[in-house]
C-alpha cells in the first residue's frame, strides 16, 4: 500500500528509461565479453584470437549473433516442449533482473533534473540478490531436464548442487560485511565505501570466500563441471540448438558482469575511488569509476579461467563444504568480535 | 491499485496452487508450487515486508524447491510407476486431508482478530523491527528452532558418514 | 637411473605444508605465468601467422603438386618410359604411350610420349623417388599444395593438371629442386 502510493508519472519515466539503459549496457558489456573471453583466452595462450570481423575483429559479437540466429533450432522429439523452450527464457530472466538494485553512481543531472542512478533501492538489496541468484539453479534444472537427455541431467545436476553448496557460503560471507557496514541495502554499503574506505581491506576473508564463490555461481572455470564437455558433451545445454543455446551462454556472461559489479559495489568500494569525486562530470564519475571497477572483475574472471584447470567434482563438494563454509562462519564470529570490540 | 494488484497475485496463487494439486507430472507440479511461492511472495512485497519477501524466495523457492526438483528429477516418476492406491488408502488420505483443512481453517479464524490488530505498523516487515522482535518477545522460540535445526544438521550429517560405528 | 637431461623432476609423495595445501599461492604462481604470455602477445609478440594474408615459405625440400616439364622449346619431355610408375612405391601413377606423328615434334621432345599420364593424389605419399627415376628430367614435385575436392575422382590428376603451360610466364620454376636431386644422383654415383 504505502510504496504504490510513492509512484508518480515522472518517476516511472524516469525508471523505465534507466531501466532501458541499464538493459542495452548490460547486453552491450555481456555480447563484449563474449568477444573479451575469446581474445584474452587467444593471448593468455600466445594467440591472437577472432580478429577477421572488423579491425582486430571488434565485430566479431554480431557476426556470432547472426549465427546463432540463423542457426536450425533443433528440439528433440521426446522434449517436455514448454519447458525446454521455458529454460532458456527463466535462465536470462533472472540474470537481467539482477543488475536492479546495483547503485551505479550517485546522482546524474539531466536536464536539470537529478536522477538516481539505481533502478531500485531495496532495504534488502544484497538480500535480493542473494535470492535471484538462487533462482538462476531453475533456468538449468528445467532446460536440463526437459531435454530429456541423461547428459543434460547430469549436468543439471551437478550444476544445481554446486550453485546450491556455494550458495551458503556466499551468504556467510556476505553476512559479514553485512555485520560490519549494518545494513542490507547497497546503496548505504557503497555510500559508507568513501576514498579508500573499502570493505576488502576489513574483510580480505570474506572477500576471498564471496569472490571464489561467484566463480562457482557463473559456473566458470575452475567451476565448470556442469558443462564439463570431457564427460557430459556440453552439460545441461547439449540438446541445445540456435539462439536457445544462445541465451543460456549470454545469461551467463549477463551473470558474470553482475557478479563484477556486485563484488566491486560490497567489497570494493562501489563508485568510490580516492580522488575521484562521484559527482563530477554532472554524476558521470561514478558510474566510469564503477565500470572500470567491474571490467577489471570481469578481467580476472577470464583470467583465472584460463590459468587453472578444472576441478573434479568431489573436490569441488570438499572445497564448498569442507573449507568454505567453516572459514566464513569463522569470519563472521572474527567480525562479530570485531564489531563488539571496536563498536563498528 | 493495491487492490488491483493484490487481486491479480491472489487469483494467480489460487490458479497455480491448484493446478499444482492436479498436475499429472510430479515436476509440474513443483514448479507450480514455484510461481505460487512467487506470488506470495508479491503479497509480502504488498504489505512492505520486503524482507520476509526475500527471505520466503531464497529458502522457499530458491532452496528447498529445488531440493524437491533435484530428487524428483532423479527419481523420474511417471504413470507407469505409480503404484495404484487401494480404496481404502484413499479414505484415509481424504479423511487426513480434511482434518488438516478443518485445523488450518480453525487456525485462521483465530488468527484473523491478530493480523488486523498488528496491520497499524508498516514496518513491521522490515528488518530491524522484525530483527528485534525475534531476539526480544520471541527469543526462547527462535532459540529452540535454532537447536532443532543444529540436530536436523547432525542427523543429516550423521546418515552421510559412510562408516558408522554404533 | 642416471637422468641425460636435467628436465625431468622425481615425482615425490611428500605431504604438502599449509601453504601448499591451500593452493593459492600456486594459484597466484599460475596466474603470474598466463598474465606474463598475456602482456607479450598484448605488445604484439605472437606466433601466429594470420595465413591469408601472410604465408610461410616453403621449405627448399618441399614435395607437392608434380608438375611434368617442357623443354626450352616448349615441347613435352615425357617420353612414356614407365620407370617412374616402377618407381612409385604407392603405385599412384599410371600412363598409356604412344607414338609421335609427323607434324607434332614442336609438341613432344621424344618419339614415344605419354598420351594418358594420370596420377592418383590420393594414393601419391609425396616422396620423390618419381622425380630421382626420371631419366629425362621430365616430372618434378613443386611446392603447390594439392587442393582438396569433394569427389574421389577429382583427385585423379591427369596432364591438363600436371603439364606446365607453353607460355614462359606459365612455366614452373624447379631449379632449386633439380639442383637438389642433381646433388643427390650424384651423391649416389660417388658413393658407388
Amino acid at each position: 500500500m504505502s510504496i504504490l502510493l510513492l509512484f508518480s508519472a515522472g518517476f516511472i519515466v524516469e525508471k523505465i528509461i534507466l531501466i532501458s539503459v541499464l538493459f542495452a549496457i548490460t547486453l552491450g558489456v555481456a555480447a563484449y565479453s563474449t568477444y573479451g573471453e575469446r581474445k584474452f583466452a587467444a593471448f593468455f595462450q600466445d594467440r591472437l584470437g577472432p580478429d577477421r570481423a572488423g579491425p582486430w575483429g571488434i565485430l566479431q559479437p554480431l557476426a556470432d549473433g547472426v549465427k546463432m540466429f540463423t542457426k536450425e533450432d533443433f528440439r528433440p522429439n521426446e522434449a517436455e516442449r514448454w519447458l525446454y523452450i521455458l529454460a532458456p527464457g527463466a535462465f536470462m530472466f533472472v540474470a537481467c533482473m539482477t543488475s536492479a538494485v546495483i547503485p551505479w553512481g550517485t546522482q546524474l543531472t539531466v536536464f536539470g533534473t537529478p536522477v538516481d542512478l539505481q533502478v531500485a533501492d531495496l532495504n534488502i538489496g544484497i538480500l535480493y540478490i542473494l535470492g535471484l541468484s538462487s533462482l538462476g539453479v531453475y533456468g538449468i534444472m528445467i532446460g536440463g531436464w526437459s531435454s530429456n537427455n541423461k547428459f543434460s541431467l547430469y549436468g543439471a545436476i551437478r550444476a544445481s548442487s554446486q550453485m546450491i553448496s556455494y550458495e551458503l557460503a556466499m551468504g556467510l560471507s556476505v553476512i559479514a560485511v553485512v555485520m560490519m557496514t549494518g545494513t542490507l541495502s547497497l546503496r548505504e554499503m557503497a555510500a559508507q565505501q568513501t576514498g579508500f574506505n573499502w570493505n576488502v581491506w576489513y574483510q580480505p576473508l570474506g572477500f576471498l570466500i564471496f569472490f571464489i564463490c561467484s566463480l562457482a555461481e557463473c559456473n566458470r572455470a575452475p567451476f565448470d563441471m556442469a558443462e564439463c564437455e570431457t564427460e557430459l558433451i556440453g552439460g545441461y545445454h547439449t540438446e541445445y540448438s540456435s539462439m536457445k543455446l544462445g541465451f543460456f551462454l549470454f545469461a551467463e556472461y549477463i551473470n558474470m558482469f553482475i557478479s563484477s559489479a556486485v563484488t566491486a559495489t560490497v567489497f570494493f568500494g562501489g563508485y568510490n575511488f580516492p580522488g575521484l569525486d562521484p559527482n563530477w562530470l554532472g554524476g558521470f564519475m561514478g558510474p566510469i569509476v564503477l565500470f572500470a571497477k567491474v571490467f577489471f572483475f570481469i578481467f580476472v574472471f577470464m583470467w583465472i579461467r584460463w590459468t587453472i584447470p578444472r576441478f573434479r567434482y568431489d573436490q569441488l563438494m570438499h572445497l564448498g563444504w569442507k573449507s568454505l563454509i567453516p572459514l566464513a562462519i569463522f569470519n563472521m564470529l572474527l567480525t562479530g568480535a570485531g564489531v563488539l570490540y571496536f563498536g563498528k | 491499485m493495491t487492490l488491483a494488484i493484490f487481486l491479480t497475485l491472489a487469483v494467480i496463487s489460487v490458479i497455480t496452487a491448484l493446478l499444482m494439486v492436479f498436475a499429472k507430472s510430479p515436476v509440474h507440479s513443483v514448479l507450480y508450487l514455484i510461481l505460487t511461492f512467487f506470488t506470495i511472495a508479491g503479497q509480502y512485497v504488498l504489505l512492505n515486508a520486503q524482507f520476509l519477501a526475500v527471505v520466503h524466495i531464497i529458502v522457499y523457492a530458491g532452496a528447498i524447491m529445488v531440493l524437491f526438483l533435484f530428487v524428483l528429477m532423479l527419481l523420474n516418476l511417471n504413470k507407469d510407476t505409480e503404484p495404484q492406491k487401494s480404496a481404502g488408502w484413499k479414505l484415509a488420505g481424504a479423511i487426513a486431508a480434511g482434518s488438516l483443512l478443518v485445523t488450518m481453517v480453525g487456525a485462521m479464524h483465530g488468527s484473523i482478530q491478530i493480523a488486523g490488530a498488528e496491520q497499524s505498523n508498516p514496518q513491521v516487515g522490515l528488518v530491524e523491527n522484525l530483527g528485534k522482535v525475534l531476539f526480544t518477545d520471541f527469543v526462547v522460540p527462535f532459540e529452540i528452532a535454532g537447536i532443532l535445526f543444529l540436530a536436523a544438521m547432525v542427523g543429516a550429517v550423521l546418515v552421510g558418514k559412510k562408516d558408522l560405528k554404533v | 637411473m642416471q637422468s641425460l637431461t636435467n628436465r625431468s623432476r622425481n615425482v615425490v609423495n611428500k605431504k604438502m605444508n599449509f601453504w601448499e595445501r591451500i593452493y593459492l599461492v600456486a594459484i597466484l604462481k599460475g596466474m603470474w605465468t598466463t598474465l606474463k604470455h598475456f602482456v607479450r602477445v598484448m605488445f604484439g609478440k605472437s606466433h601466429t601467422v594470420r595465413y591469408p594474408e601472410v604465408k610461410r615459405p616453403f621449405a627448399p625440400v618441399w614435395r607437392g603438386w608434380h608438375v611434368l616439364k617442357r623443354d626450352e622449346k616448349g615441347a613435352e619431355r615425357c617420353t612414356a618410359c614407365g620407370l617412374c610408375a616402377v618407381a612409385c612405391p604407392a603405385e599412384a601413377i599410371t600412363m598409356t604411350a604412344a607414338e609421335r606423328e609427323k607434324g607434332e615434334e614442336h609438341l613432344y621432345r621424344e618419339e614415344k610420349y605419354a598420351a594418358v599420364y594420370e596420377i592418383n593424389m590420393l594414393r601419391c605419399i609425396f616422396c620423390g623417388l618419381c622425380e630421382e627415376a626420371c631419366p629425362k628430367e621430365a616430372i618434378f614435385l613443386t611446392d603447390r599444395i594439392v587442393p582438396s575436392d569433394y569427389a574421389r575422382q577429382g583427385f585423379v590428376f591427369g596432364k591438363d593438371l600436371l603439364v606446365e603451360g607453353v607460355e614462359p610466364e606459365k612455366r614452373i620454376d624447379v631449379s632449386v629442386r633439380q639442383k637438389h636431386i642433381q646433388e643427390k644422383k650424384w651423391a649416389a654415383e660417388t658413393a658407388h
